[in-house]
């Protein structure tokens, strides 16, 4: 069936099959920000925004995107440099194939909650793993971006 | 792979209903994060998003809650976080992540009867009633001793109350399965204690809950209470725990519960 | 320093963390066939028919390939130098199937539903043979999962294909019975360390295709590409000149990616249809059809004497390579290897190992290779000794520890060349609060805190086999070209590897471009495993750009018409030394590209290592646990490290705390497991939990640098020893709180409560 959604703010028309997950849509269309690394809905790699709500891109049906408005990180290229620059900084971005997904649940975090303590950092980010860091960087780069350092 | 030959997004319940009950395959489509995992060919997909079943709201001393409606949403609505002590947030807390509660739903949570299922031992400690378009409105505890037949869970009522209540669950890590959880609330010195990922799915404990209704809250009823509801209820074994295991988890945590709602009461 | 030792962002961190295609699947052409594997649903059968009829007339099907359309050449995934040491026990597609999992048959198709339609019409008959599930029964066992006659090995490991025995591994200095009869106190205990999955974010991946000159191209995530190739060649029985293999960013490897996966089948189906082909493998496949870390049996003795100087050890090592046998004797080795010369007051040391088949996944190289499920069985028994001899645990490391200078039992005549190991034991005792907290201390209702530690060693690259080379050269430019064969899988190295090249040329970094990973261009390099990068392909980076700074010098002194030693480097120019004269790079560059009887200026230099020095950890963990449900929360984690000269520190720390999450994943949550038909019961995110981010409590990580003299800028290596010490530290801690002693990873809160049930 054919979508209408805005992407990164612009409208487009896509046509997707019943069965067709977000994520591969998104890929498909050339936002190849977007990762995937489960079947099983447990990982938080293919994180995107709908209507501002971070949500698993791997899970959602494509035709929910309908009228909605779907944010990844190629829409935001302020926002998640100002807080990749940090990342990188701290070397927290090892092989970076968890890195846009954790940005995009950070960068929600960021407009959700205000002065969040360490628990209900690491309690907001913990549906997205990663093997590389064990997270200790990633946090130290969430304070220094969040000013609470 | 999951696969889904035909789409419908109905505009009124019965329809939803009627298209779902004309062939076996014909499925809900919640969230859809519990479908993905699985190999089910649907012959239709019923997509309820134009039924508005995504709210939370008070109607006539209780609090509804939409069918559609997210984990999330439960997790962060003032109706529950003041209500209840909170305990069905606490309850969400621990699964997956904040982008997965955004996805999943209330409906598909409590019509699958999972047993590991965390919110429905916490709506079980609740007065909770689910509303579902044929069999109709009953509570929670007749829904879940009822055999599975098809239907479509519209929304839940949970009585307004001052009820309190407490959460907890073991987990073997963070943002596993439980391998066992217990929720337990008061109201009105009436005590009810439900445990849950037996690993079947979450009963009362009929006779620890009358227990301590029956002579109040001492230490030593609070002991008999977790000892019974150790002793009533049924454990199981599967991979993250034994059936020994479990009830002396059941133990434990039913005691910790008994005293955590004795503190909210205080406070 | 300008460079080394400072924390110089990853030169392509922006691309990665900003989510730009700089991956496998993202650069694979859009018309790639998707290649999808049938796999066995039987842990041990032989196939008796297996008709494709149905599959292949399916519209989009491009091939369906199956054990008849496959060489009959046996070859090894393992990654390692040539001649390897693994058996060749595989065929790309086998009429015997050795577990579930195992490949059945190659589907090609335009597109990825089409290819499952197709493998649903695949119909194969199978008679199902009894497996060996248990690895301890396998020695002897009725079945034999390798009764090929065409089985070969390049070495003589110990193989006895008809008892399932892979390989075997003995190594005795002096008298080890004798000597533990002298001993004061004996102790022995034995350990199971469990299978653990790599659980890179990025699967395992590859794309083929032929390209202008119809060379068969494999764009891989791999950490190994020269062995991708050759691996390649062998299985698919073409020359080598014909592949190139490129390796492009990787999501991350942790060992896993040293063992080939998909490429094998991808450039099958290129070979067949001329056409491009990709295969991804999905989480599950990746869980259940790669490797794991192997499941080991250990058995470990320790003697010594009243003052608690160490004098016997005896180890004896049964390990499960599973179905096949990359890595097994390699591995087996390295139990011993990167354990026992922790400790040199030894009289007599005795290490015997063996490696099996079973009718599992096979095992293969991951992160620590041995020394850590070594370094669990041999430190636990250390703790357990430093009790019976009523000495505090850090104490009789220090006692017993190798130092600078000495050499140990099993290496004779190599002396060990750097160690700050006792700084560590020291730095890390205050870091955790050892004198106040050990052994325990109750923290009210229920519920007690302890510490616990261990040490830990790994090598730096491979003693007399491991190299690299690299290339840098003057580009016509006034800009370098630094080309080496390292493989980058997010640990960082083309970061670190410019940062030393630019220290010795006194260059800004941004001056140096570095490329990579393609066996067309790249130096040879066996690529990133045994922990060195930094050693070995450093080592060669220092030896490049010093020729070519030699060169540049000469060649501007000549222009100059001064004498060599009368020149210096300054800034982007050489300049003599009393200053009256210089010439740019730029200019240099211009003048040695230019018309005739030029040579462009190139430092190219291969470094081999005659040792394998190895770098330390002291760990310490403090847990608490819960007396009434045995639930163990890891409360802190203290690492400090001996890597000699850390060239990034962030980079350095980062590789410290991934490596110890994943130890601590070992020692609490992580198991691959099968039921009863020896299927993989664990083969999701759901059933196989990593530590997520509130599993991991709290990692500190410290250096005490020491000077290797072997190593570029005094460097050692530090990718692997991290995973090692979680384990018995963490058991360790939760002895000492509840005094249960539980030897089967991971520990589980069930685990400790029967055991607490049982004191
Ligand atoms: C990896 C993973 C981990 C999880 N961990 C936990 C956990 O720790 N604790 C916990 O409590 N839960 C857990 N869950 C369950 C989760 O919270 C949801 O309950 C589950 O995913 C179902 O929600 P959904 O919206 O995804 O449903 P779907 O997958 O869309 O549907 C599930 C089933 O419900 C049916 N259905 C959907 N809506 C309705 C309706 N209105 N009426 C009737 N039938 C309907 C569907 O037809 C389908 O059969 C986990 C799920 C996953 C995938
Ligand atoms: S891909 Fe793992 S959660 Fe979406
Ligand atoms: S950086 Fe590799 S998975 Fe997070």
């Amino acid at each position: 069936m054919q979508i209408e959604l805005t992407i990164n703010d612009k409208a487009v028309k896509w046509e997707v099959a019943n069965d067709e997950f977000l994520a591969d849509t998104l890929r498909s269309h050339g936002f190849l920000s977007v990762k995937k690394a489960c079947d099983t809905s447990c990982c938080g790699l293919c994180t995107v925004w709908m209507d501002g709500k971070s949500m698993l891109s791997c899970s959602v049906l494509s035709l929910r995107a309908h009228g909605k408005k779907i944010t990844t990180i190629e829409g935001l290229p302020k926002e998640a440099e100002e807080f990749a620059q940090i990342l990188s900084a701290e070397g927290a971005e090892q092989c970076g194939f968890c890195s846009p997904g954790f940005i995009m649940s950070v960068l929600a975090m960021k407009n959700e909650l205000v002065n969040p303590t360490e628990e209900e950092i690491i309690h907001y980010l913990t549906g997205n793993l990663c093997r590389c860091t064990g997270y200790m960087g990633q946090l130290r780069a969430i304070k220094i971006y969040l000013g609470v350092a | 792979m999951f696969t889904i030959l035909d789409l419908v997004q109905p505009d009124n319940l019965a329809e939803a209903y009627q298209i779902l009950s004309d062939k076996r395959n014909n499925t809900i489509l919640g969230g859809c994060a519990f479908l993905k995992m699985g190999k089910k060919r649907i012959n239709t997909g019923v997509d309820l998003t134009k039924l508005k079943l995504n709210y939370i709201q008070e109607t006539d001393g209780f609090i509804e809650i939409g069918a559609m409606t997210s984990l999330r949403d439960i997790e962060t609505h003032p109706l529950l976080t003041e209500h209840y002590n909170g305990v069905l947030p606490q309850s969400l807390r621990d699964i997956i992540g904040v982008q997965f509660r955004n996805g999943v739903t209330v409906g598909a949570s409590v019509y699958s009867k999972y047993g590991f299922s965390d919110l429905i031992t916490a709506l079980l400690s609740l007065d909770t009633e689910v509303e579902l378009f044929k069999a109709g409105r009953m509570p929670l505890a007749d829904f879940l001793s009822k055999p599975k037949e098809k239907d479509l869970l519209v929304r839940l009522w949970i009585k307004k109350t001052k009820r309190q209540a407490s959460y907890l669950s073991f987990r073997n890590s963070a943002s596993d399965y439980a391998v066992l959880n217990v929720a337990v609330s008061m109201l009105n010195n009436r005590w009810t204690i439900a445990v849950g990922a037996r690993p079947s799915k979450a009963a009362i404990a009929i006779s620890a809950s009358a227990l301590l209704s029956l002579e109040g809250a001492t230490s030593e009823t609070i002991e008999e209470a977790a000892k019974r509801t150790s002793e009533e209820l049924s454990f199981g074994t599967n991979t993250r725990g034994t059936a020994t295991y479990r009830k002396a988890l059941c133990r434990a945590l039913v005691k910790r519960g008994i005293m955590e709602v004795l503190a909210c009461k205080s406070n | 320093m300008e460079n080394v030792g400072q924390s110089i962002r990853k030169i392509d961190g922006m691309a990665i963390a900003m989510g730009k295609p700089v991956y496998t699947e993202d650069l694979a052409m859009p018309n790639a066939l998707v290649v999808k594997i049938l796999r066995s649903p039987h842990a041990f059968a032989k196939i008796t028919s297996i008709d494709i009829s149905k599959a292949e007339s399916l519209e989009g099907v491009e091939c369906i390939l199956t054990f008849k359309d496959v060489p009959n050449a046996r070859f090894t995934l393992a990654g390692q130098s040539y001649p390897e040491p693994s058996p060749y026990d595989r065929l790309i597609l086998d009429q015997i199937v050795r577990y579930v999992g195992d490949e059945v048959a190659i589907i090609a198709a335009v597109d990825e539903k089409t290819a499952l339609l197709a493998m649903k019409r695949i119909k194969v008959e199978y008679e199902v043979m009894e497996p060996v599930l248990d690895f301890e029964q396998a020695v002897g066992h009725p079945s034999v999962v390798h009764p090929e006659e065409d089985l070969s090995c390049n070495f003589e490991i110990g193989l006895q294909k008809e008892n399932n025995i892979t390989s075997s591994s003995h190594e005795e200095v002096g008298d080890v019975d004798e000597e533990f009869k002298r001993c004061a106190v004996v102790v022995e205990d034995v350990y199971y360390p469990q299978a653990q999955a790599h659980t890179m974010m990025e699967t395992y991946r590859a794309f083929t295709y032929l390209d202008h000159a119809g060379r068969l191209i494999a764009v891989s995530s791999t950490q190994v590409p020269f062995h991708i190739k050759r691996q390649l060649a062998r299985a698919l029985q073409i020359p080598a000149s014909k592949i190139r293999v490129i390796k492009p960013r990787i999501g991350g490897g942790f060992g896993g990616k040293q063992t080939g996966a998909g490429d094998v089948f991808a450039g099958l189906v290129t070979l067949k249809t001329g056409k491009p082909a990709m295969i991804i493998y999905d989480r599950k496949e990746t869980f259940s059809a790669t490797t794991s870390r192997h499941a080991m049996r250990l058995k470990v003795k320790l003697g010594a004497d009243q003052e608690g100087f160490i004098r016997a050890i005896d180890m004896q090592v049964l390990s499960d390579t599973g179905a096949y046998g990359e890595h097994a004797p390699t591995v087996l080795g390295c139990v011993g290897h990167y354990t026992l010369p922790l400790y040199n007051k030894t009289r007599a040391v005795r290490f015997d190992g063996k490696a099996v088949y079973t009718n599992k996944m096979p095992a293969g190289a991951f992160r620590g290779y041995g020394a850590t499920q070594g370094t669990f069985a041999l430190e636990s028994t250390v703790n357990m000794l430093a009790e019976q001899l009523k000495m505090d645990p850090t104490e009789i490391r220090l006692k017993n520890i190798s130092k600078v200078g000495e050499t140990f039992l099993t290496g004779p005549g190599v002396m060990l060349g750097s160690s700050s190991l006792d700084r560590c034991i020291a730095k890390g005792k205050e870091l955790i609060g050892w004198e106040e907290k050990f052994p325990r201390r109750e923290v009210g209702y229920n519920k007690v805190r302890a510490v616990g530690m261990a040490i830990t060693m790994q090598g730096s690259g491979i003693a007399n086999i491991g190299t690299a080379s690299a290339e840098i050269r003057l580009n016509d430019d006034g800009n370098f070209t630094l080309l080496t064969g390292a493989t980058d899988m997010g640990t960082g190295c083309d970061t670190i590897l410019s940062q030393m090249a630019a220290e010795i040329l006194e260059v800004p970094m941004e001056k140096i471009i570095v490329h990579a990973g393609d066996t067309d261009t790249s130096p040879y390099d066996p690529g990133s495993y045994a922990s060195s990068t930094t050693y070995v392909a450093g080592g060669a980076v220092v030896k490049a750009a010093e020729e070519l700074k030699n060169k540049i010098l000469a060649q501007s002194a000549a222009i100059l018409g001064v004498a060599p030693q009368d020149v210096e480097f300054d800034g982007l120019a050489v300049r003599t030394l009393s200053g009256d004269q210089e010439i740019s790079f730029a200019k240099l560059a211009e003048l040695t590209i230019l018309g005739t009887g030029k040579l462009q200026l190139v430092g190219y230099a291969t470094q081999g290592c005659e040792v394998s020095p190895p770098p330390y950890i002291a760990g310490f963990a403090e847990v608490e646990v819960d007396r009434e449900t045995g639930k163990v929360d890891l409360i802190d984690y203290v690492a400090v490290i001996d890597c000699g000269t850390v060239i990034n520190p962030n980079l350095a720390r980062i590789q410290a705390e991934g490596g110890i999450a994943q130890g601590i994943g070992m020692a609490l949550y992580e198991q691959v497991r099968y039921d009863e038909i020896g299927k993989m019961a664990t083969n999701s995110f759901m059933q196989y939990k990593i530590p997520s981010r509130k599993d991991v409590g709290k990692v500190r990580i410290a250096f005490e640098e020491s000077y290797e003299p072997t190593g570029p800028f005094g460097a050692k290596s530090i990718g692997e020893v991290v995973a090692n010490t979680p384990p018995p530290a963490i058991s360790h801690a939760i002895y000492n709180a509840v005094g249960v002693r539980e030897n089967h990873l991971p520990i589980t809160p069930e685990k400790v409560f029967l055991g607490m049930q049982k004191l």
